[in-house]
C-alpha cells in the first residue's frame, strides 16, 4: 500500500464518516462532496483517468451542488438539538457488521470470483469514446433518452398552471 | 538561438532537476513547477489589476492609479507599482468575521476556491514542451476540476449568513451551471476534429501552416462560432461585466464575499482572476493555436511569449468590455445561454461533423458557413420577435 493510497483512503472514509454524523445537513453535504473527491482521487491512481474525472465533473459539481440546493430550499437553517443518532445505534452497527460479514464471505469464497487478476486492460480515453459509440451505443441512446423525459418533465412541473395567476410575476 | 529560448523554461528545470539524486528528481520537478505556477500566474494577476484600473480609467475619462513606482525613488513606473502597497494593504487589514457565521465553512471557502483554480494550470500547455501533466484526458481534467469551484462559492454565500451573500452564492451558481453547457458544447466541436482530449495534441494539430497561415480553428466557420460561444461563456464563468450578477456592487453589494475582508477577501479576489486566465488560457488552446504564431515568418518567436502575448490581449478585451457594457438582468442572462447559444452550439457540432465529412475544398466552407449564418439569423430574429424591444417609457422620472 501505498501512502498516497492510505491519504486518499482515509480522506474518502472520513468524509464518508462526517456525512453520516454531522447535525448541519449542509456540512453533511459538503462531507459528502469530500467523499466524492476521494473516491475520484483513487479512480485516478487505479490510472482509471476517464472514471476519476467523471467521478469529479458529475459528484461533486453536479450532485453535491443539487444535494445542497434541495437542502436549503426545503429546510430551514436551524440545526436539530438533539443527536444524530438514535437510541438502538448499537443495534445498527451490530447488524450492519454481520451483513458485511457474511456479503465479504461469501464473495471471497465465491467461485465467481477469479483468484488470480488479469492483467489490467488500457483503457484510454479513445477506448471508451470507440466502445460507447459501437458496441454500446444503444444504452447510450436510450439514457439521452431517459434523461431527456426526464429533464422535460421537471420543466412541466416547474411551469406555472395558470396562465391568469402569474400577472404579478411579470412586468 | 530562438530555440535555445523556446526552451528556456524546459532547461532551466532540468538544470535545476539535475543537481539531486535520481530518486528525488520526479518529485523535485514537479515542486518546481507547482511554485513556478504560484510565483508567475499571481504576478500576472498583480499587474493586471493595475493594467484593469488604467484601461478601466482611460475609458472612463480619468487617470487610473499613476503615482506609485519605486520606493523612495522619483521613478514612477507610470503606477505599475500600485499591486505592492495594494497587497500589502491587503494582509494587514483586520480579518473580519461575522458572529452568526459558520467559522469553518467561512475559512475553507477562499482555500477551496482556490485549490480547483491552480488545478487547471497544470494541463494547460504554455509553450512547447511544457505541459505540466500531460493527461490523456486534458481537456476533460480542465472542465471537471474548474466545475468544483460551484462549491466553494457556495460555502462562502451560506456559512456567511447574509442574505447578499446567500442571493449571490445562488446567482453565482445558477449562472455558472448555465453557462458551462454552451463552453463545453463549444469545446466538443475541437475535440471532434482532432480526436482527441489531449490539450497538447490539440495544439500540435493546429501547429500547421498553408501559404505562411497556421491551421488555428478559429479561421474555420464552426471554429469561429465555437470560439465566440467560448469566450461569451468564459466572461459569464468568470463572473466578467456584462455577467457579473453575482458580485454586482449596486445591487448585493459584492454577493459572496461580501462578509469577506483582508486576506481572505485578496484570495477570492486571486481566485477570481486566476480561474479567468485559466479559462482564456484553455481558449486560447482550443481556438487560437496555443503556443503557436498566426503566420508562418514569426515561429522564431518563443512558444511562451505567444501564450502569454494571446492571453494577455483577451484579457484586454475583457477589461474593455467590461468599460462599455452595462449589467445583464437575470432573465436576460437566462435567456442568452439557454434559448440562444445552447442551440447555436448544438448545430455547430453538426457543422464540426459535416466539415469533418466533406472534402476540402470551397464547397464545405459555403455549405458551413450557410448553415451557421441560416441558424444565427433565425435564432436572433425568433427570439428577437418576442421582446417586444421599443423606445424606453418612464413612468416616474419624467
Amino acid at each position: 500500500m501505498s501512502p498516497f493510497f492510505i491519504i486518499t483512503a482515509v480522506v474518502t472514509l472520513l468524509g464518508a464518516v462526517f456525512a453520516m454524523s454531522l447535525r448541519n445537513l449542509v456540512h453533511c453535504a459538503l462531507a459528502m462532496a469530500v467523499a466524492f473527491s476521494g473516491v475520484a482521487a483513487m479512480f485516478l491512481q487505479l490510472d482509471a483517468q476517464f472514471a476519476g474525472f467523471a467521478e469529479i465533473l458529475v459528484y461533486v459539481g453536479a450532485i453535491a451542488i443539487l444535494i445542497v440546493f434541495a437542502i436549503l430550499l426545503t429546510r430551514s437553517g436551524e440545526t436539530p438539538e438533539k443527536s444524530v443518532l438514535t437510541s438502538g445505534w448499537w443495534a445498527g452497527i451490530a447488524v450492519t457488521a454481520m451483513v458485511f460479514t457474511i456479503l465479504g464471505w461469501a464473495i471471497l469464497s465465491s467461485s465467481a470470483v477469479p483468484k488470480d487478476l488479469p492483467a489490467a486492460p488500457v483503457a484510454t480515453v479513445k477506448n471508451i469514446g470507440d466502445a460507447l459509440m459501437t458496441k454500446y451505443v444503444l444504452p447510450l441512446e436510450i439514457i439521452g433518452l431517459v434523461l431527456t423525459a426526464a429533464m422535460i418533465g421537471a420543466v412541466i412541473i416547474a411551469l406555472k398552471e395558470d396562465k391568469k395567476d402569474n400577472s404579478g410575476g411579470e412586468q | 538561438m530562438a530555440d535555445k529560448l523556446d526552451q528556456i523554461f524546459v532547461n532551466v528545470l532540468h538544470w535545476l532537476v539535475s543537481f539531486l539524486p535520481e530518486a528525488l528528481r520526479p518529485l523535485a520537478s514537479a515542486l518546481v513547477c507547482i511554485a513556478f505556477i504560484l510565483m508567475v500566474f499571481p504576478l500576472i494577476f498583480s499587474l493586471t489589476t493595475i493594467f484593469e484600473r488604467k484601461g478601466l480609467g482611460r475609458i472612463q475619462n480619468r487617470y487610473g492609479p499613476n503615482r506609485v513606482g519605486i520606493p523612495f525613488t522619483k521613478i514612477r513606473l507610470a503606477g505599475f507599482g500600485q499591486f505592492l502597497p495594494d497587497g500589502i494593504k491587503m494582509l494587514t487589514k483586520e480579518d473580519v468575521v461575522p458572529r452568526a457565521a459558520d467559522k469553518v465553512v467561512h475559512f475553507l471557502a477562499p482555500i477551496v476556491m482556490l485549490i480547483p483554480v491552480l488545478l487547471t494550470y497544470s494541463v494547460l500547455p504554455f509553450g512547447k514542451n511544457m505541459t505540466l501533466a500531460d493527461y490523456d484526458a486534458g481537456l476533460l481534467f480542465f472542465l471537471a476540476v474548474g466545475g468544483a469551484v460551484e462549491v466553494s462559492v457556495f460555502m462562502a454565500g451560506w456559512s456567511s449568513r447574509n442574505k447578499y451573500s446567500l442571493l449571490g452564492a445562488m446567482r453565482a451558481i445558477a449562472q455558472m451551471v448555465s453557462y458551462e453547457i454552451p463552453l463545453i458544447l463549444s469545446a466538443v466541436t475541437v475535440v471532434m476534429i482532432v480526436g482527441s482530449l489531449n490539450l497538447s495534441q490539440i495544439v500540435a494539430h493546429q501547429n500547421q501552416y498553408t501559404c505562411g497561415i497556421a491551421h488555428w480553428f478559429v479561421f474555420t466557420p464552426w471554429g469561429l462560432v465555437g470560439f465566440l460561444l467560448f469566450f461569451i461563456a468564459s466572461l459569464a464563468e468568470s463572473n466578467r461585466t456584462p455577467f457579473d450578477l453575482p458580485e454586482a456592487e449596486s445591487e448585493i453589494i459584492a454577493g459572496y464575499f461580501t462578509e469577506y475582508s483582508g486576506f481572505k477577501f485578496a484570495l477570492f479576489f486571486l481566485g477570481e482572476y486566476l480561474g479567468m486566465f485559466a479559462i482564456i488560457g484553455l481558449g486560447i488552446t482550443l481556438f487560437l493555436g496555443g503556443w503557436t504564431s498566426p503566420v508562418s515568418f514569426l515561429t522564431w518567436i518563443p512558444s511562451w511569449i505567444w501564450f502569454l502575448t494571446k492571453m494577455m490581449a483577451i484579457v484586454f478585451v475583457f477589461i474593455w468590455i467590461r468599460g462599455t457594457l452595462p449589467r445583464l438582468r437575470m432573465d436576460q442572462l437566462m435567456n442568452l445561454a439557454w434559448k440562444f447559444m445552447l442551440p447555436l452550439a448544438l448545430i455547430n457540432i453538426l457543422v464540426a461533423g459535416i466539415w469533418h465529412y466533406m472534402a476540402a475544398d470551397w464547397q464545405r466552407w459555403l455549405v458551413c458557413s450557410a448553415i451557421i449564418f441560416g441558424a444565427y439569423v433565425i435564432l436572433g430574429r425568433g427570439l428577437m420577435a418576442n421582446q417586444k424591444l421599443g423606445l424606453r417609457v418612464y413612468k416616474f422620472a419624467e
